[in-house]
């Protein structure tokens, strides 16, 4: 089969993507398929007309790619693709968009509060802050809407950080979005076409967050899968995580990362296409449900081709 | 950061973030020329093996290059190496364990701090100001040092025109820390790649020079008065240093380069390679005006930078609520990078409102719309973090009184330290 191996492009997580679409390859490679990497650029629609592939592996992460533009002109061209459609991958790039959604289908999410940046610059937003302490408390979280990766999600411990913190996740998006902060563990449930994996538990190195740097070097961080929870436990993350999926429409496969905290899951965001490196976690899942990285990787593409398959 | 250093490469982003010279001044007659030359008299040669510390003429032109700036090393005590970088890698490697103290300059150069780490050094680092090192911190430093026990294996510095920071060693500077250096029988290693890139001002003797090669390895490179491609740069070092050097490059990759080797060779008996490196100055020079003549234009009233007398990078430091980092992803939206402080520090959290940026990689042009961009995005933060804060930017930074005219003296460079908020979080980063 003739697959096109999407990567790169111009977001942030470009290098990320680099990585994903590297090790794609490769195992695309040597499970026999005959492979075109191609770097998304401004002849993107011409070289996809050009190669005439069977199937477009996504392996894109960031706006571009995770946010359904990509997926869009893929549709346009009648090329099927890895990972979910357009309207989801909207909807989880949007971290404001997919929190209302998962609101509405009574999805357990941190509270919080959006703003764009028009609202600080002219409407005076800043006076509203001091109103959102007692809802949301400290330390409070603050991110970009749009980005992944953890860049530009900063913690701020009291209202003091709050202006620098805000700052930094504006560099991102111009809509950022104020959480409540929710103590517990990291976890990570990867679905695949409507099955989810083993969760992932992401154990930061001493005092360490799970932040960008934290999630792409090799040893900053353990990661334990399958996470050690009780039957209980193991349940009522995998259902949330499978609610929040199929709230916001995914297909294929995506990750859902939630926080296991005293009162339950809370599910903090959907990646439509999550990272595929080495230190990724939906590979590390599908390892610990007996999967190679070439199994998961032909699983994906079945999915893509025979939808009706999930 | 690397990940979005990725982006960087893109060919629509004006990138102020490399260490780039401009190679493409270098004739091409000149290289087509030497290359066949090679061809026709020394084929079997150029595509052998070499002897480990190099060829001899390969050394003649390094003496040439050091003699240049008024040193006199003995041949037998150099040895060539695939660029600066494998030559600190070397110096590393022969005289780190695990958990020794290196001491370098903060903020120090960013390629030299995955080199350090890598051998599980214990760095510490001395803050700079514009006449380079604190050397009367160092002393201070040394003095803790002896408290505990420990004694550094060597204290890295690039005196001139220093990456990033641009700054220089005073000459008062200079005398003291060989002359400490003497007295602590205390090593120094000297990185001395920008030397005889000087736009102005008196030459500063070399700290090797000062020491004569007894407590001062030196490391030298051909990439920026010849080209990077070649990989071609060289330590000088004392003999029982420099025999171990040998066998760690012999371990490493045998030799260096025997093409490259010969092409140099050849550049140099042209007898022409000071002119070259003279055209670059000219070159350099006008682009660092055009960059501090576009920061004075577009930066804001409370930012500094440094003003390098030669070189190829310009520190500049940000209000303390801006993280460079965050506005690198900005400026990447408008497509325009630089190097983020926080690179050039190992110590987590220093240098965050700071950035590197380089003046010798692209032309005039694109420095002005390049300074404008990442200007345009520096307002916009300190604009929004006015509006959240109340606090508003000073006024009128372009009718004179500029901070940066003042001049980083007295103020330690990249951290902001004790003069603007600096952020403190429970936010991680590499």
């Amino acid at each position: 089969m003739k697959v096109v191996v999407l990567k790169g492009g111009r977001s942030l997580e470009r290098g990320v993507s680099l990585r994903s679409g590297a090790r794609v390859e490769d195992a695309l490679e040597r499970l026999g398929h005959e492979v075109v990497p191609l770097d998304a650029g401004g002849d993107l629609v011409k070289r996809l007309a050009a190669e005439k592939p069977d199937v477009v592996f996504v392996a894109m992460h960031g706006p571009g790619g995770e946010d359904g533009t990509a997926q869009e002109l893929l549709e346009i061209l009648g090329i099927p693709f890895t990972g979910p459609g357009v309207a989801a991958c909207g909807r989880c790039m949007d971290k404001v968009l997919a929190k209302q959604e998962l609101l509405e289908a009574g999805v357990p999410t941190p509270v919080w509060f959006a703003f764009n940046e028009t609202a600080f610059r002219e409407l005076g937003a800043a006076d509203a802050l001091g109103a959102l302490e007692e809802r949301l408390g400290f330390p409070l979280v603050v991110k970009p809407s749009r980005g992944g990766s953890a860049l530009g999600v900063r913690f701020a411990a009291s209202w003091f950080e709050v202006p620098e913190a805000l700052v930094s996740a504006f560099s991102y998006d111009d809509r950022v979005l104020l959480e409540r902060f929710v103590e517990g563990r990291e976890l990570a449930v990867s679905v695949l076409g409507s099955e989810p994996l083993p969760v992932v538990e992401a154990i930061p190195g001493d005092g360490d967050r799970y932040d960008f740097e934290a999630r792409y070097e090799i040893g900053r961080t353990e990661f334990v899968c399958p996470a050690e929870l009780s039957a209980e436990q193991t349940e009522a993350v995998t259902s949330t995580a499978l609610a929040a999926y199929e709230t916001l429409g995914c297909s294929g496969f995506s990750r859902v990362d939630l926080i296991l905290a005293d009162d339950g899951p809370q599910v903090l965001e959907v990646n439509a296409i999550p990272g595929l490196t080495d230190t990724s976690l939906l590979p590390q899942a599908a390892e610990a449900a007996g999967m190679s990285f070439e199994d998961l990787v032909e699983r994906i593409l079945d999915l893509a081709l025979k939808p009706a398959a999930a | 950061m690397r990940d979005l250093m990725a982006i960087t490469a893109r060919p629509e982003v004006i990138s102020l973030a490399g260490g780039l010279p401009d190679t493409s001044t270098f004739p091409a007659a000149t290289f087509a020329a030497q290359m066949t030359r090679i061809a026709q008299e020394s084929t079997a040669e150029a595509l052998q093996y070499g002897p480990t510390e190099g060829f001899a003429e390969t050394v003649d032109c390094i003496v040439q290059v050091m003699g240049a700036e008024g040193m006199l090393p003995d041949p037998d005590d150099v040895i060539v190496t695939t660029g600066g970088q494998q030559a600190i890698d070397l110096i590393c490697k022969t005289l780190v364990d695990p958990g020794d103290v290196v001491v370098c300059e903060a903020p120090t150069y960013p390629g030299a701090v995955p080199v350090f780490c890598s051998y599980q050094a214990d760095v510490v680092q001395i803050d700079c100001d514009a006449d380079g090192m604190r050397v009367q911190d160092l002393e201070e430093v040394l003095a803790r040092l002896d408290g505990e026990g420990r004694r550094p294996k060597f204290v890295y510095s690039v005196p001139s025109f220093q990456n990033p920071a641009g700054v220089t060693l005073s000459l008062e500077r200079r005398r003291r820390l060989v002359e400490l250096a003497r007295q602590r029988e205390l090593l120094v290693v000297e990185d001395n790649p920008y030397g005889l890139l000087r736009f102005g001002g008196d030459p500063l003797p070399p700290l090797y020079q000062l020491d004569g090669g007894d407590f001062v390895i030196y490391v030298g490179t051909f990439s920026k008065i010849l080209s990077p491609g070649i990989r071609l740069g060289w330590a000088v070092a004392p003999p029982p240093v420099m025999e171990k050097i040998v066998l760690g490059k012999q371990a490493a990759d045998l030799c260096t380069s025997t093409l490259t080797q010969h092409f140099v060779r050849e550049y140099f008996a042209e007898g022409r390679w000071r002119e070259y490196v003279d055209s670059l100055v000219e070159i350099y020079r006008a682009r660092r005006d055009t960059m501090l003549a576009s920061l004075r234009d577009h930066f804001p009233a409370q930012a500094t930078w440094t003003e390098p007398e030669g070189g190829l990078f310009i520190w500049a430091t940000l209000p303390g609520y801006i993280d460079t980092g965050d506005l690198l992803a900005k400026a990447l939206r408008e497509d325009v990078a630089f190097v983020p402080g926080q690179a050039a520090f190992v110590e987590e959290g220093r240098g965050r409102s700071s950035m590197r940026l380089n003046f010798s990689g692209v032309g005039e042009d694109e420095i002005r719309e390049g300074i404008r961009r990442i200007g345009v995005a520096i307002a916009e933060q300190v604009e929004l973090y006015g509006a959240l804060t109340g606090e508003h930017p000073v006024e009128g930074s372009k009718d004179g009184g500029h901070e940066a005219e003042r001049s980083p003296t007295d103020e330690a460079l990249g951290g902001g330290g004790d003069v603007l908020p600096f952020r403190k979080t429970g936010e991680a980063g590499g």
